[in-house]
């Protein structure tokens, strides 16, 4: 039985009440991103700093002279939301140390999209990684310069249409696999890593909990449909979510310590791509060759990240 | 009072920035302020100062951990050169948008290409508009002093602005010079504690950095100008405070041999002090030749170079940068600039020099005053020359 399917039942119990962004936002109607945002808010509770690079969810929710968020915020510029995070981390700490603030603990966050994270700020995220500094950083990944829009990153999928790799007479869209961060992030070697998307709250908010318990840096991935940008219908987000996850696209899976452990919310047997690929106008001018090509890639991944699991399993 | 010390520049600037208790720093290194980077983070390797140093993987993320910091309330400082300073250019006007008191220090170097890793002032000119406090050292002493005083003024309640000290290259950073490093105690009492206006700390959450569209824009660029403009006021009690205990007094303009001059030089930075020395010979060959020194880059004193260079006749401005394809040397279109209102003024020529480390020795100086002195048809005034260029 899946978890999910008892959301009314166990939410109340296990979900945080207290809204920290708060709502007035201006998402777009059936945006999964922000509600993956609410989610990491109400996991990490109001001891929580939050740097977010410039994008979506920053513009949305920072409007001068409002705000939508109840934690303390920062938004500098768009490649730098790690390398912010880690300078507050460091103040914080010195400040703590020397008895100028109160001794609570406070959990710093960085935030960004998959350009912010996996293009243009992909130094400022590894220098941050690699120096060891207790820090979340959560990737809102939607798959392509949405904000901007929908410009393709090193995050959009082999086929998917977007405004500068489109899909054309003689192109089939974006031309290259997409960058597998999570992986990059695991090669940093820090304490802990995890995939997660909102479409599975419950399971979204245990890694949140398992990141914020962590000293030391940690790296969330997180798959955000984007209606807007895939073109798909908004009611659709949050069941678009459920379906990258049951073909395998997006594997739900986490890493502590370079051991893996897949999700209980994977299905035993992945159901194919193209049940995940028909709702969507991005993917809609793909042939059922192309299909095939991109399903053996996904079949092929899964399967490395299964092995990865019986080799390196988290308890080993 | 502090004790007489030989120490190499650089050495002292982060000698001097241990005694500011400040919470963190975040270097990236870069010729020629490695040496500030090192000392510093000796500082905090040996327990002598108690602060995070974070070894950040490029400038950019330098300046964007201090921002951070700072944000959150620690005293936060880094150090930079040209193509650090220029890689972290982008974030340097939300730096002081936002109101952070950060301080850095520049050892001032040419910036590519081609790669040079010698002193002018190419880099800190494309920073100009950035809203930070921007002032000019001449020598090691006033390395030391500024870069103690730069917290006070950016800390100070009416300005909350980010300060850069302009540091020559090599020709200051790596001199060892002699200078009096005031002790602990005498900080102390010159420098309160960092008490910020707002900070990232969820006992009081607030929002930095806000979304702001074309209905709030022009309000917030109006404020940046008006608190860059009145942090001056500020910036002369500080450094008026400084000269009571210290004995050490700083103007925003200073002077030498001015007063009777018929011919000024102005000069920023290191070449101050070689240029008084030309002072000197022309006077002792009865030209009555006088030296402008601009130690504050911005806010601009106005009113001091005015009141400076009223009586002369003619004013040598000298730039260790260009504006390519523009008027020429970026001292000089401000010198222009403010004295184009006044009824009487000197006939201003523009010597661009001392580029890529270029050395200037004092007879250049003496030259640039004889060759002005020569154009009795000022048929060069108002024009800008690269000085001793080989064609």
């Amino acid at each position: 039985m899946n978890i999910v399917e008892n959301f009314d039942l166990f939410a109340p119990r296990l979900i945080n009440k207290k809204e920290l962004l708060s709502s007035g936002h201006r998402a777009c109607s059936g945006c999964a991103e922000v509600l993956a945002v609410r989610l990491m808010a109400k996991a990490l509770g109001d001891n929580t700093v939050i740097a977010s690079a410039t994008g979506c969810m920053e513009i949305v929710s920072s409007m001068f002279p409002t705000t939508a968020w109840e934690v303390p915020w920062i938004h500098v510029a768009f490649e730098n939301a790690a390398s912010v995070a880690s300078g507050i981390e460091a103040g914080l700490k010195a400040l703590r140390k020397k008895g100028k603030i109160d001794d609570r603990y406070v959990k710093v966050v960085g935030m960004g999209g998959d350009g912010a994270t996996m293009d243009i700020g992909f130094q400022a995220l590894s220098g941050a990684m690699e120096r060891g500094h207790d820090m979340i950083y959560v990737c809102f990944d939607n798959e392509a310069y949405m904000n901007t829009g929908i410009q393709r990153s090193s995050g959009t999928p082999m086929g998917a249409s977007t405004t500068t790799a489109p899909a054309g007479k003689v192109s089939s869209g974006q031309k290259t696999w997409k960058k597998n961060m999570p992986e990059i992030m695991v090669a940093h070697a820090i304490p802990y890593v995890a995939t997660v998307c909102p479409s599975y709250p419950l399971d979204f908010i245990r890694k949140m909990e398992k990141a914020k318990s962590i000293k030391g840096p940690s790296y969330i991935h997180c798959f955000s449909v984007c209606p807007t940008g895939w073109r798909c219908p908004s009611q659709m987000a949050v069941s678009m979510g459920r379906l990258a996850i049951e073909t395998g696209v997006f594997p739900l899976y986490e890493v502590e310590n370079g051991h893996y452990r897949l999700s209980p919310d994977m299905p035993k047997k992945l159901k194919p791509i193209k049940d995940y690929f028909k709702g969507q106008g991005r993917f809609r001018h793909l042939s059922a060759e192309e299909i095939d090509k991109i399903q053996e890639k996904v079949t092929v991944e899964f399967n490395k990240l299964k092995e990865k699991e019986k080799f390196l399993k988290i308890g080993n | 009072m502090g004790k007489r010390i030989g120490m190499e520049v650089a050495v002292a600037v982060a000698e001097a920035v241990g005694l500011c208790n400040i919470d963190m720093a975040a270097v990236y290194p870069i010729t020629p302020q490695s040496h500030i980077a090192e000392h510093l983070s000796d500082l905090v390797a040996d327990g002598k100062i108690d602060a995070e140093f974070v070894t950040v993987e490029s400038e950019h993320s330098a300046m964007s951990a201090v921002i951070g910091s700072s944000g959150a309330g620690a005293r936060s400082y880094t150090a930079t050169s040209s193509q650090g300073l220029m890689y972290m250019h982008e974030l340097l006007p939300i730096a002081s948008a936002m109101r952070l008191p950060i301080t850095m220090a520049i050892a001032n170097r040419a910036v590519s290409g081609p790669l040079n890793i010698l002193n002018d002032h190419s880099d800190i000119m494309p920073q100009r508009d950035s809203g930070w406090i921007s002032i000019f050292v001449e020598n090691g002493q006033e390395s030391i002093d500024m870069s103690i005083i730069a917290f006070k003024i950016a800390e100070h309640k009416d300005v909350m602005l980010p300060v850069n000290i302009n540091i020559d290259g090599f020709q200051l950073t790596h001199m060892v010079e002699p200078f009096e490093m005031p002790t602990q105690e005498e900080v102390n009492k010159f420098l309160p504690p960092f008490v910020p206006h707002a900070t990232l700390h969820p006992a009081k959450p607030v929002t930095m950095g806000a979304f702001a569209m074309s209905d709030y824009f022009t309000e917030i660029m109006k404020a940046k100008d008006e608190a860059l403009k009145n942090s001056k006021k500020v910036i002369l009690e500080v450094w008026d405070e400084w000269a009571k205990l210290f004995g050490r007094s700083y103007k925003p303009v200073e002077t030498y041999k001015a007063d009777d001059a018929e011919v000024l030089m102005l000069t920023m930075g290191s070449m101050g002090e070689t240029a008084q020395m030309a002072i000197d010979e022309l006077r002792a060959k009865g030209i009555k030749a006088g030296l402008v020194k601009l130690r504050l880059w911005r806010p601009f004193p106005f009113e001091e170079i005015k009141a400076a260079i009223k009586n002369a006749k003619k004013l040598i401005v000298t730039d260790r940068a260009n504006s390519f394809g523009g008027p020429g040397g970026p001292v000089f279109s401000e010198i222009k600039s403010a004295l184009y209102a006044e009824v009487q003024r000197p006939l201003i020529y523009n010597y661009i020099y001392g580029l890529g480390g270029r050395d200037v020795p004092v007879g250049d100086f003496t030259g640039m005053f004889e060759k002005v002195l020569a154009d009795t048809a000022n048929k060069q005034a108002d024009t800008y020359e690269f000085w001793g260029v080989r064609e």
